[in-house]
């Protein structure tokens, strides 16, 4: 350093910081002079200007929420609804006496005393002339005594609004979804302005899958206010623009028929036009009735539907994964057919049980005397196990889960709802990834065959079974499920419709061997020896299908399955997918039962009433 | 000799004199705080709603300020010079700790409860000038260039840890302090022009990482009427508080902006809009007066002060005191984008006031901790 040594110099430091510090001064009063010339510039040069505003400001701009739009059926029947509904208001500077207003409001019935806090603290929290809700969604009853009780009840009155009404409750539950309070986590995900008035918002399935177009726009109300802030008059008022009504793919008469078979049992019912990929039919049970909920349960009542056995809340239809069982044997055939490893006229003798050389584990087929020499035809129709083991086993699994992947399996299908499971199909590469420990990483050959008739590590959903039967109907045409058809503007009455959107085909299968495995799945339900000839022979239209069932537990070697020593939630869990007219196909269903048992005699009836009804009354898509 | 004179003196002080003698304190800085706090209380009663209990709340924080004045400025200099590294280490300490475990609270990761919920940031405030002056303090001035390069390590650090948090709010004021210090030590100008002209070569970028709520509160700074009711509300709010209180404003309790709830923010943020509705350009000015008296106090301490370390240190203190002001009325006024640093002593709630109130501790420590001879010294 030129300075050499650089010893501190305090004379020279005290100087220099004295120079910077009379250079700070300057600028803070500069800086204070900016903020000084600003005030003179608001409070006097433009003092008229601002007092005018401030005058202005007693007219204050309040938000017009607008009305939620309707849902609506491919028919035009109303599925969700907007009706009057009454909710008791309290003022606290017009209550004379807050306390005993509060305890005759609780003597009355009309307040639960466990309420008491949360009221409390709603009305500390808003000004003294504002009507805060202290009660929901009164009922008729309720309201009576209101009206008897009013001269005790100074400062409470009874306001008027639109709630959501679901005229077909339970049935139409998990497909709808329900609205519900708006709360501070939904607010992130809106425009808070756009929500300023509103209450509710969808929470779950359609209601929130659409909330965008169901909302509308808010509208604005310039009210006239006194020195003291309350509402004297409406000076003006623009209008909400309604929200969208939005009409679903649904079909009522199938959604209806589909409630009614699944009713007293836990399961899914999904049904899709293999045509476009619309949801003709969404149903889970349990349900809920989405009226209560939308009306705001108690926490208690709440706790209850989440803490059931049954979860009534729990969409199966697109978020339960179930095993396939033997639905997937047509599409285990049609990957060895395409792949040149099985031809439908090659054989395979059955005679109750499977072996791998060189291992004494028997795989067992369901029927334990076994079904002979059985081919193609056959194998489906009957839902030989034996058959499909030797399929699986000369396929390998790498090509089998490959294929299976390519109809969709595996992976969420895109079904504009919130919240759909991806499923499972499962891969030696699947199984490195998947388990820790080495010894669980291998895929071994035994794994290979369940997975040939639907069992072991595949997990599919509801949705994902109907749209890979709908991919089968179709002959490898693949579209993305969709419940909305089409929004209509409730004003001008237009309507967008909805664009059915293509997904990668599974085109490369010879046209002869999709007649192959549909034929086998014509004779499931119409052949002379099908598993579900039962109810298929009832049925007026020639329809196509299969049975499934999987297993919730593995039943010990040689032990035999008893339906009755079993709990009756270990019991197998029932499924059965089909799709019709053969000729021409309009419907594909995918049903589960959980605990159902008998795909063919407990889930194959539902089915194809979900059919019946669709195809009786629904016209060919809008 | 002086030693007689200063006992003489304390004869003549009487009881209160000597109180403040005892406990350190420098009548005139302690006179203009006590000044705006009590017009504080004014200010606050009414933009409170007349809300007594909060009221009482605001008087708790105060009284804890005020223990923190009182500790801060019974302690030697020495001692502050001796423990600025450690307490800017565990600053630094509390704040990575904050961002591991803190609480949520309006978004940002900012709080730590330790039963009593407390900001890390705010040691930050004090702890950055102190060990900035020591560092000075230290060794010869103007800084070399490797000793800036140090001091603005010191400063980035906690600056870029309490951005992530976030709380722009807080870092910038930080950096605004060591920038002070730096400048105070006699920084080259080339260096004061060269980062100037950095900076405002780094503010397209710096509008590039900026959240969009923030985009939103410089553009509606610029054009406040595009969004009435959303962003711009704030701003359009305060400035007709401002403006329709006129030259001797509405009188206490009669700001109808304020009152009718018009004024968002109206006991924290927005204070000053309500004195400027309530108590007109007189209040203001008067307000502004009487804290241009305390920064001009806390800059004759630093004038004034025996060496390197207190000069320095008094000296930020002070000149950023007058950033804090100059800030919030500047924001409120729509000069200055929508940030939310409160109005020091004024404001309701806010941690900041402890911190603020322990650097008037030091300042008055600074003044009334000279050793005899220091002016010789000097």
């Amino acid at each position: 350093m030129a300075q050499g040594a650089r010893i501190k110099d305090h004379w020279a430091e005290q100087r220099l910081f004295l120079a910077r510090l009379v250079f700070a001064l300057v600028f803070i009063i500069a800086l204070a002079v900016i903020v000084v010339t600003r005030l003179v510039q608001l409070q006097v040069v433009q003092y008229d200007y601002f007092s005018a505003q401030s005058q202005g400001n007693r007219i204050r701009i309040q938000p017009v929420p607008p009305t939620r739009g309707l849902i609506l059926d491919r028919n035009g029947k109303v599925l969700a609804d907007n009706q009057a509904s009454f909710d008791l208001v309290l003022t606290p500077e017009q209550v004379p006496d807050l306390k005993q207003t509060l305890q005759h409001l609780v003597a009355t019935g009309l307040v639960a005393a466990e309420d008491l806090d949360d009221i409390r603290e709603e009305i500390a929290a808003h000004r003294r002339f504002e009507a805060v809700s202290i009660r929901d969604h009164l009922s008729d009853l309720e309201v009576a005594r209101y009206a008897l009780n009013r001269p005790y009840l100074q400062g409470v009155e009874i306001r008027g609004r639109l709630s959501r009404s679901y005229p077909y409750g339970g049935a139409l539950a998990h497909a709808l979804g329900y609205v519900g309070g708006l709360n501070a986590a939904d607010l992130k995900e809106v425009d808070p302005v756009a929500y300023a008035g509103t209450t509710q918002i969808g929470k779950v399935s359609v209601e929130r899958a659409f909330e965008a177009a169901l909302h509308g726009a808010p509208g604005q109300e310039q009210v006239l206010v006194n020195a003291r802030g309350r509402s004297l008059q409406t000076l003006e008022r623009t209008g909400a623009r309604p929200g969208d009504d939005v009409v679903l793919a649904l079909d009522l008469d199938a959604q209806l028929a589909a409630y009614e078979g699944l009713t007293g049992r836990r399961g899914a019912v999904v049904a899709i036009d293999p045509k476009n990929g619309e949801v003709i039919a969404f149903v889970s049970t349990p349900a809920f009735d989405p009226n209560l909920i939308s009306a705001g349960l108690s926490r208690k009542a709440y706790n209850a539907l989440q803490e059931d056995i049954d979860k009534p809340l729990f969409n199966r239809a697109l978020r339960g994964t179930y095993p396939p069982g033997s639905t997937v044997k047509p599409i285990v055939a049609l990957a060895a057919l395409h792949n040149g490893t099985l031809k439908p006229t090659d054989h395979v003798y059955c005679g109750g049980a499977y072996s791998l050389p060189g291992s004494s584990h028997r795989y067992r087929d369901w029927k334990p005397e076994g079904h002979g020499t059985v081919d193609l035809q056959a194998g489906i129709e009957e839902s030989c196990d034996v058959y499909f083991y030797q399929v699986a086993r000369e396929l390998g699994i790498e090509r089998l889960s490959s294929f299976m992947k390519d109809f969709g399996l595996g992976a969420a299908t895109g079904l504009d709802m919130p919240g759909e499971k991806a499923g499972l199909v499962p891969s030696p590469a699947w199984k490195r990834s998947a388990f820790k420990r080495a010894a669980y990483q291998v895929w071994f050959p035994g794994e290979t065959l369940i997975t040939g008739i639907g069992q072991g590590y595949t997990l599919v959903t509801p949705v994902q079974l109907a749209h890979a039967t709908a991919t089968i109907a179709a002959r490898g045409q693949r579209f993305r499920p969709s419940m909305l058809l089409a929004t209509r503007d409730p004003l001008s009455g237009r309507t967008q419709p909805a664009t059915p959107e293509s997904l990668p085909a599974v085109d490369a299968v010879k046209p002869g061997d999709w007649d192959a495995i549909i034929a086998g799945m014509h004779g499931v339900l119409q052949g002379a020896r099908g598993t579900a000839r039962a109810v298929g022979m009832k049925v007026p239209f020639q329809v196509a299908g299969k049975s499934g069932t999987a297993q919730v537990f593995t039943v010990a070697q040689s032990q035999k399955y008893k339906a009755m020593d079993v709990a009756e939630r270990m019991r197998d869990h029932a499924l059965f997918v089909a799709f019709g007219p053969l000729e021409d196909p309009r419907i594909a269903v995918a049903v589960v039962v959980e605990n159902g048992e008998s795909g063919s005699k407990v889930a194959a009836p539902i089915a194809l009433k979900v059919m019946e009804a669709y195809l009786r009354t629904g016209a060919p898509g809008a | 000799m002086s030693r007689t004179r200063d006992s003489e003196r304390d004869s003549r002080l009487g009881a209160f004199g000597r109180l403040l003698r005892w406990a350190h304190m420098d009548p005139p800085l302690l006179a203009g705080i006590v000044a705006i706090l009590l017009f504080a209380s004014f200010v606050l009663y009414s933009a409170s709603g007349q809300s007594w209990g909060m009221m009482q709340a605001h008087a708790g924080k105060v009284a804890v300020a005020m223990a923190a004045l009182m500790v801060a400025a019974r302690v030697d200099p020495v001692w502050l010079r001796r423990g600025a590294p450690w307490l800017y280490l565990a600053g630094l300490g509390l704040l990575v700790l904050v961002l591991a475990t803190g609480d949520i609270a309006k978004g940002g990761q900012r709080w730590l409860d330790f039963g009593l919920r407390f900001q890390p940031s705010e040691v930050m405030k004090l702890a950055v000038p102190l060990t900035l002056a020591r560092l000075f303090h230290e060794r010869p001035l103007p800084p070399s260039m490797l000793l800036i390069a140090g001091c603005l390590a010191v400063v980035l650090l906690p600056t870029l840890l309490i951005a992530v948090q976030p709380d722009l709010g807080t870092a910038v004021l930080i950096v605004l302090t060591g920038a002070t210090a730096i400048f105070l030590a006699g920084i080259g100008w080339r260096y004061i022009i060269g980062a100037l002209v950095l900076a405002a070569a780094s503010l397209p970028a710096l509008w590039y990482v900026m959240h969009d709520y923030q985009r939103n509160r410089v553009l509606t700074l610029l054009d406040p009427d595009s969004d009435p009711l959303g962003a711009g509300y704030h701003i359009i709010q305060s400035k007709i508080a401002i403006g329709s209180g006129g030259f001797f404003g509405k009188g206490w309790l009669n700001g109808s902006q304020g009152q009718l709830e018009f004024l968002p923010e109206r006991s924290t943020d927005f204070i000053f809009a309500v004195i400027g509705e309530e108590w007109g350009l007189m209040g203001a000015l008067a307000l502004m007066a009487v804290y241009l008296f305390v920064v001009g106090r806390g800059l004759y301490i630093a004038a004034t002060a025996p060496d390197t370390f207190t000069r320095i240190l008094a000296g930020s203190l002070s000149v950023t005191f007058f950033f804090y002001v100059f800030v919030n009325s500047a924001m409120v006024t729509g000069l200055l984008p929508v940030v939310g640093v409160p109005l020091p002593l004024v404001s309701a709630g806010g941690t900041s006031m402890v911190t603020l109130m322990a650097g008037f501790g030091i300042l008055m420590s600074i003044q009334t901790h000279r050793k005899l001879g220091d002016a010789v010294r000097r």
